[in-house]
């Protein structure tokens, strides 16, 4: 979709500048431009991160090469600026900038937009970081809460970059929950950290926001480290923002599950659940299906996935099934099937599918995660399920039209065409004997 | 009748000459593991699930900077006859900087995200905390040009690499790593198995998001192959090349080894015929009688 969207703006370009030539002449080459301005897609298409910054009081501590915290976090910043991807819309919130006091319940509020999500004016952007110091409280749940709003909600993944030094001081809200509370709402959001700090605790709680949201975290230990991660990171949300499933959600029963169409989609899955939907298949062609569930948070040790086809009355077309043990962010099955023969179940599920010839094939997914203690279990784990159909390959009549190959054949040739040719010499030389007899 | 004898032995040889001369050309007509990724700069990025994988072309390297624990994803596409090795080399953060072994695993999947056996390779490895690096690896079975729906073989579509920290102390989680990744494939069409085989389409999956029906609509799936309004190609991962199609390939299955074997088994067959023939009549080598009528 991206390479479309360049590929039009390509061609648009050259146009728009014949167009603005030939009329160079005129006064209208002022309204040219805001015309190609107005096919250009909506800037709420273009891809969004927003950079939360922690300016607590903490970030003063002088640990990184030297320099403070700080220091490093706006210079890196400054470079990110300045490789900014044209087309990424930008934005930076701040938080504990502004309260320097010791009261809890103001310092925990502290959390501003410094500068709105948009296109972004470098050079006040850059200025505006200039001016932060390092002041109040850690309030990280509220900032990403805040960063969610800036963010908006659409179709397509938007990205928080969130870097901090510390853990939150102001929970509840805990940051985590907050979270996955974000990644449950299906808005695509997905939260990188990166830590300036080494201790257990903030790593533990960077850790959990990056994987509720299915996102990383870098542990910063130099300033090019940084630099280079967070460009990574616009630069691969401006790749990926807009691969983003459908939201759907499966049901406990085949008959009133959801009818996907050739697509991905996501959903929830709680700990045990079965999770229903429905695929028509034509005669003649192939159900594609995949399935992943995301641990987004402590499962124990050992997990399994199981995806399987049946028909609308129960019974098993084919399974898809893979289990793991140990630290993994997916674990995932798919299936395949086609109606083997066109004789074997004519439109068996038709009343159910709709169209006449179609056969529904419902896909139930489960699972067999277990919570660790102290793991909540709503909402569900996050499911992305890939639905294709595609034309069925019937099994092959064998090698090319008969063909042969290898020096065996070849003997086998050439020893029967030697054959044949002294036969038939044999079979000349004893009529011509006949015949001189005679 | 001799003078035609040698000339179809010439031909006849000549023909044998070509024909392990012929036998590649035809394997070059169809879609080959070319190394037309080897040119390529090597990919700076990797996905962070399967819908996000970065796609790598064939022969093409990657090499990422990651942070520990992350979880990379590459995808990159196969055809039938190929057999593809994955090589991944890490450098680990500075040992200073780490506290315990770690671990790290390469684990391949197809298409349909079905986990895929590995024939060869360390798959994972564990560096203790003092060593700078650590190469795993895995090697695909052959991919299939056929198999039945049921079963789990390798065919022609897309392949993910998942590179995963399986066990790592939680201390050493997030620290800079350097990751290299190369993919390798040998092999073609020829060899694909089983032979005559063909799957219609490859697996590649859909990326583009799908769009629901409302339970019981009648003609739900109305169009299911033009779902989301995302055009062909635009809405797939990576996929293998499609193979160049001919106003002959209708007629037969196309230009493969076992015709020149055939045809050259043919020609053999042929001479050896006339020369059978030949042996009989002039059992010694000399003609018994000067025919001037046979002499041209």
């Amino acid at each position: 979709m991206t390479t479309m969207r360049r590929r039009r703006l390509q061609v648009r370009r050259p146009l728009g500048l014949l167009a603005a030539l030939a009329i160079s002449a005129g006064a209208l080459l002022s309204g040219l431009p805001a015309h190609a301005d107005e096919t250009t897609p909506a800037s709420s298409d273009a891809p969004r991160v927003d950079l939360i910054l922690d300016v607590s009081g903490s970030m003063r501590t002088a640990d990184l090469d030297g320099k403070s915290r700080i220091s490093v976090a706006q210079q890196s910043i400054d470079e990110v600026i300045d490789a900014l991807p044209s087309e990424t819309d930008f934005g930076i919130r701040t938080l504990g900038a502004t309260y320097p006091g010791n009261d809890k319940s103001i310092g925990c509020k502290d959390t501003q937009q410094l500068f709105p999500i948009g296109k972004t004016n470098k050079v006040e952007a850059k200025t505006a970081v200039a001016t932060l110091r390092p002041t109040g409280w850690t309030p990280i749940g509220l900032a990403l809460r805040g960063a969610a709003q800036d963010l908006g909600t659409g179709q397509t993944t938007r990205r928080v970059v969130l870097i901090t030094d510390g853990e939150d001081d102001c929970a509840p809200p805990d940051p985590c929950d907050v979270a996955r509370e974000l990644a449950a709402q299906g808005t695509h959001l997905v939260v990188d950290t990166l830590g300036l700090a080494h201790d257990d605790k903030t790593r533990q709680q960077l850790l959990c926001i990056a994987n509720a949201t299915g996102g990383t975290y870098t542990d910063v230990r130099t300033q090019d480290q940084l630099t280079g991660k967070v460009n990574q990171l616009v630069k691969e949300s401006g790749d990926t923002y807009r691969i983003t499933p459908a939201k759907t959600s499966g049901t406990d029963k085949c008959e009133t599950a959801p009818v996907l169409n050739p697509g991905v989609y996501s959903d929830r899955e709680k700990f045990a659940e079965h999770r229903v939907y429905r695929v028509p298949v034509k005669p003649g062609q192939e159900l594609r299906a995949s399935v992943s569930v995301s641990m987004d948070r402590a499962v124990a040790r050992d997990y399994g996935v199981l995806l399987q086809a049946t028909d609308p009355t129960g019974q098993e077309l084919v399974r898809g099934t893979d289990a793991g043990s140990g630290r993994t962010d997916v674990a995932s099955t798919g299936v395949r099937w086609s109606a083997s023969g066109a004789s074997a179940t004519p439109a068996k599920g038709a009343g159910a599918a709709g169209a006449a010839g179609d056969q529904a094939v419902c896909l139930v997914v489960s699972n067999s995660f277990a919570p660790q203690p102290g793991v909540a279990a709503d909402p569900g784990l996050p499911l992305e399920l890939t639905v294709d159909v595609a034309a069925a390959s019937p099994a092959p009549d064998g090698p090319a039209a008969g063909l042969g190959r290898g020096w065996v054949l070849l003997l086998v040739l050439t020893g029967a065409g030697l054959l044949t040719g002294l036969v038939f010499g044999w079979v000349a030389r004893w009529r011509i004997a006949v015949w001189r007899e005679n | 009748m001799m003078r035609t004898a040698i000339r179809f032995t010439a031909g006849a040889l000549l023909a044998l000459g070509l024909l392990p001369a012929l036998a590649p050309a035809a394997s070059a007509a169809s879609p080959s593991p070319s190394p037309s990724g080897k040119g390529l700069a090597p990919a700076t990025t990797a996905g962070t699930s399967f819908l996000t994988a970065t796609t790598l072309a064939a022969g093409q390297e990657a090499s990422v900077a990651a942070s520990t624990g992350d979880y990379l994803y590459w995808a990159f596409p196969a055809s039938e006859g190929q057999t593809d090795t994955v090589q991944v080399t890490v450098t680990l953060p500075p040992a200073a900087e780490r506290h315990a072994p770690q671990t790290w695993t390469v684990e391949l999947f197809d298409g349909l995200r079905r986990r895929q056996s590995c024939t060869a390779g360390p798959q994972n490895a564990t560096a203790a905390p003092n060593t700078a690096s650590v190469s795993i690896g895995c090697t695909l079975r052959q991919i299939r040009s056929w198999a039945e729906p049921w079963s789990g073989d390798p065919l022609p579509g897309t392949y993910y690499v998942r590179l995963t920290t399986t066990d790592a102390d939680q201390q050493d989680l997030g620290l800079a790593a350097q990751v290299q990744l190369h993919v390798t494939a040998k092999g073609g069409p020829n060899d694909a198995q089983p032979e005559g085989g063909e799957l219609k389409a490859p697996l590649v999956p859909p990326v583009n998001a799908g769009s629901t029906a409302a339970p019981g609509a009648s003609g739900a799936s109305g169009a299911p192959t033009a779902a989301a309004g995302a055009g062909p190609g635009t809405g797939r991962a990576a996929a293998p090349v499609e193979p160049k199609t001919h106003w002959y390939s209708d007629l037969f299955s196309g230009w493969n080894t076992r015709w020149f074997w055939t045809l050259g088994g043919g020609a053999l067959a042929a001479l050896a015929g006339v020369g059978g023939y030949t042996l009989t009549r002039h059992p010694h080598g000399r003609r018994p009688t000067p025919h001037p009528g046979s002499h041209h």
